[in-house]
């Protein structure tokens, strides 16, 4: 020690300093970096989330309206006799009523009329068959209708399809442009909001497909899935938190639930194919079969966050009940519960928009079907929201890219809603001790 | 049909309810001192009741499918069976079902109508049965609760015992689903092994999971080699991580030291954002955006890129593991003590230095933890992959092609008709099992990092 003392001699605090000094600048530059390449990453962060919502808002708008076009129909007897209803050339009604706007279109020749009765939806000619037989009447007579256009056309109208691409390259041809055009310059062709994409059931025509289908299997899906884990998850909450003896049964309950928590969702999908409908016979695509599936995922996060509010109420609450002489599940049901509800309420909200997010194992439980109906009960097949998004995301159509980016708009629509509501609940209902 | 069981249930546990307080008003009235309060009473006599019907109804819908499908099936004339495999049995299963439900199709023969109407018939006789059992069950029970009523009965200590015991049901509902998933997945493997050898699934280098449909067909025999799968789901594993941890990490840090609090306060719950959205949704968003985009990157500087290439997959999911990174290391940092952190400020070092040499590396075991997790995460997440990779099992790792995994596999494997009876579908569980395992070894190891480094410090 010594030694070392008198080699360097006592330090000169001035040099210290200096030397400090020298570096100091140097060093705080390397703070600066530190602390500039931190919001560099959060800024990288930030861009994905505003390219991922930028690029979905930038295709999905245009789903949100839908090219129609407004003609005269008249319901010729010739093509629609009275006495073969519900079968008749409606397709060809419709076409001659087109025709009769574009007199510049000869309608005698097979390939114009085909390309004239193309500008329409094929929903189009069930609309009108299913007005008229509702009402016989009709025939013979002439109506005014608003139908939707078929989605090149409707790509067209919303400038999805560039018209100075060469032909060949191109879904719909120079002629049928100029009828289109034709048409648009009467005034015939508007672009109201597509209500179709609510009311309407999956079709194999974007111009037609709804999530009608989707919503009413997701609301079933959801609906099982709370009825189940909502109950389960407290009554377990509950048990470990308040009842449970501290052995290795409930240490080993515990780690379960932790891991199950964290298990792939996949991996749920087989077990929900193997038992549910494997072993227990349960319908295959129903929302119910979903729900169940959905449960068993949702109810450790239900049960984390029921664990934590009861943890937060404040043991005066429990011994002041127990000293009035209430037993100890009367203290729980009675006094804590309620206090720790607001949490309990935000914990499964929280379970419940995750769940609706979920993909893959209704996916393997067979909700990806091609279902044109929406169900009417939890048994019934059904598509759910994020499988109807995986379904038309990977249709060819063009029409259904933009489909796709609405429904997944819609889907982060009803998260941000959810989340919200279990905000607003933990911040009005929240007990400040 | 099926809801008069309940709506009966509903009617028995109310009536039962009402019967017992007011037989325990009844006591009272008279001047008797209760034991326990009359709605103990009632309470008791309607979970003596909900609780065992109930069980019983939901146990009888979900037995008495299968159980009639049985009957119907071995009521069937001798012979009209054989030759056919269990796809084709299940199909007659399911024509039987629709004829008795009044749909027709052509000219179906005369045994199936006959078991059609066999089928129908055992159906409203289990509905009927069922009902008076539930009928006759429930009001045994009722006159059972109703019987045990007396003023020194103690009522509460058994509504208490009752509930006691759902609750001790309602947690072991976890551990009944993981035996659920241990028991299914075992069983599924042990058949998909009995048709593939262990060793040539293990070990293998071939995935071509295609079997021929017909006898005569020429397809290949199929090979269940797993290692190119699995050897898939690292490449895109570890490219998700190349994007996940630096930023997670640098976000982390920026936010544990440097943030403002009220800048804080916005990051925080976006970055909760990114981890909130569904995966399918950052599937559309790779197909979209990501795989065009690196596709015309590779083309401008002349590399081939496959179209559905690991980097645009894993890229992805890296962005989704961000959030999940950051907020585990975030709290790896905030919980080392603070006489650590005070002590390096106080030897004059700035916050930076005693970040990258004291914080920091205090916090390793909890962050290692955390990108662990994100591993087993990457590992089991399947809409991002199934959308955005590819199909073909590929020995290779280079990150420009297209590789697979094991979620891709699994879910193509089982999309559409299933049945469960051929190596296709089977190889499907051996690999569900497998990803159970690897992803639990995982977070096991994770978790027991993540807690042995927060006892050291606390």
């Amino acid at each position: 020690m010594t030694d070392i003392t008198s080699a360097s001699g006592a330090p000169n605090p001035k040099r210290t300093t200096l030397l400090v000094a020298a570096s100091l600048k140097r060093r705080r530059r390397k703070q600066a970096r530190l602390k500039w390449i931190g919001l560099g990453a959060i800024g990288v962060a930030f861009l994905m989330l505003i390219i991922l919502v930028g690029s979905l808002v930038s295709s999905g708008w245009q789903a949100f309206t839908q090219t129609h076009v407004t003609l005269e129909v008249y319901v010729d007897p010739a093509e629609v006799p009275l006495d073969r209803l519900p079968r008749g050339g409606f397709d060809d009604v419709l076409g001659a009523s087109l025709g009769k706007m574009l007199p510049e279109a000869d309608m005698s020749k097979r390939a114009v009329a085909k390309s004239v009765e193309r500008i329409l939806s094929n929903g189009a000619q069930f609309k009108l068959r299913d007005m008229v037989v509702a009402d016989p009447k009709l025939i013979g007579q002439t109506l005014t209708m608003t139908v939707p256009v078929s989605d090149p056309f409707d790509q067209l109208n919303k400038n999805l399809i560039d018209r100075n691409t060469p032909e060949q390259h191109r879904r719909v041809k120079d002629p049928e442009i100029g009828y289109f055009d034709a048409i648009k310059a009467q005034g015939a062709i508007s672009k109201p909001f597509n209500w179709a994409l609510f009311t309407n059931a999956d079709s194999r025509f974007p111009e037609l497909a709804g999530l009608k289908g989707a919503l009413a299997g997701t609301f079933w899906a959801l609906l099982t899935c709370f009825v189940i884990s909502f109950p389960l998850g407290i009554g377990a909450a509950i048990y470990l938190e308040e009842f449970a003896p501290k052995n290795k049964l409930s240490d080993f309950i515990e780690v379960n639930i932790n891991n199950l928590a964290a298990v792939p969702s996949v991996v749920f999908g087989l077990l929900a194919l193997a038992v549910f409908i494997g072993w227990f016979g349960l319908p295959r695509s129903a929302p119910f079969v979903g729900g169940l599936t959905l449960a068993l995922m949702t109810m450790p996060t239900i049960i984390i966050a029921t664990r934590a509010a009861l943890k937060a109420v404040p043991p005066s609450i429990r011994e002041a009940a127990l000293g009035l002489g209430a037993s100890k599940q009367q203290v729980v049901f009675q006094h804590v519960l309620p206090l720790a509800m607001p949490g309990v309420m935000t914990g499964t909200i929280i379970g419940l928009a995750q769940a609706l997010g979920e993909t893959a194992p209704l996916l393997l439980i067979g909700m990806n079907a091609f279902i044109t109906s929406a169900a009417s009960s939890p048994f019934d097949s059904a598509t759910a929201l994020p499988t109807q998004i995986f379904i038309w995301a990977d249709s060819p159509e063009r029409g259904f890219v933009s489909r796709t980016s609405a429904a997944i708009l819609i889907l982060l629509g009803f998260l941000v809603a959810m989340n919200a509501v279990a905000i607003y609940l933990r911040q009005k209902f929240e007990n400040k001790w | 049909m099926t809801a008069l069981p309940f709506l009966l249930l509903i009617l028995a546990t109310l009536a039962g309810y009402l019967l017992n307080r007011m037989a325990a008003g009844a006591i009272r009235a008279n001047g008797a001192r209760l034991h326990s309060m009359i709605s103990y009473h009632g309470m008791f006599a309607a979970l003596m009741v909900l609780v065992p019907v109930l069980t019983m109804i939901l146990l009888w819908l979900v037995f008495e499918g299968p159980i009639i499908d049985r009957m119907v099936m071995s009521g069937l004339p001798d012979g009209v069976l054989d030759g056919r495999g269990t796809g084709a049995v299940q199909l007659v299963l399911a024509e039987i079902k629709s004829i008795s439900r009044g749909q027709i199709f052509g000219t179906p023969e005369d045994w199936k109508i006959a078991a059609a109407h066999n089928y129908a018939a055992l159906r409203t006789q289990s509905d009927w049965w069922m009902i008076a059992v539930v009928a006759a069950v429930s009001l045994a029970i009722i006159g059972f609760a109703r019987s045990r009523v007396t003023a020194e009965f103690r009522a509460r200590q058994g509504v208490e015992r009752i509930v006691s015991g759902l609750m001790i049901f309602c947690s072991t509902v976890a551990v009944f689903t993981t035996v659920g998933i241990i028991v299914s997945l075992s069983y599924e493997t042990l058949r998909f092994l009995d048709r593939v050898p262990l060793s040539e699934f293990l070990f293998g280098t071939n995935w071509e999971p295609q079997i021929p449909l017909r006898e005569d067909q020429i397809a290949a025999e199929g090979a269940f080699g797993w290692l190119p799968v699995i050897l898939g789901t690292m490449v895109i594993t570890v490219v998700a991580l190349f994007v996940a941890i630096p930023v997670g990490l640098l976000s982390a840090i920026y936010l544990n030291e440097f943030a403002p609090r009220k800048l804080r306060a916005v990051i925080k719950p976006v970055l909760e954002i990114l981890a909130g959205v569904p995966t399918v949704v950052y599937g559309f968003f790779a197909v979209l955006v990501v795989a065009p985009a690196i596709r015309d990157l590779g083309q401008s500087i002349g590399i081939d890129v496959a179209p559905n290439t690991a980097l645009a997959a894993g890229g992805v999911m890296g962005i989704m593991l961000v959030p999940f990174i950051s907020s585990f290391a975030d709290d790896a940092l905030s919980a080392v003590p603070s006489s650590l952190r005070d002590a390096a400020l106080g030897l004059g070092s700035t916050r930076a230095e005693m970040m990258t040499t004291v914080l920091f590396p205090a916090a390793i075991p909890g962050i290692v933890g955390g990108v662990l997790l994100a591993v087993s995460r990457a590992i089991g997440e399947t809409m991002i992959v199934v959308m955005a990779a590819g199909l073909i099992a590929k020995m290779t790792i280079n990150p420009l092609d297209s590789v697979t995994t094991v979620t891709v596999q699994i879910v193509t494997l089982l999309i559409g008709d299933t049945s469960f009876d051929n190596p296709k579908t089977l190889a499907a569980f051996a690999l569900g099992m497998m990803l159970f395992l690897v992803t639990l070894m995982i977070n096991v190891f994770a978790l027991r990092i993540v807690r042995k480094y927060r006892e050291a410090y606390d």
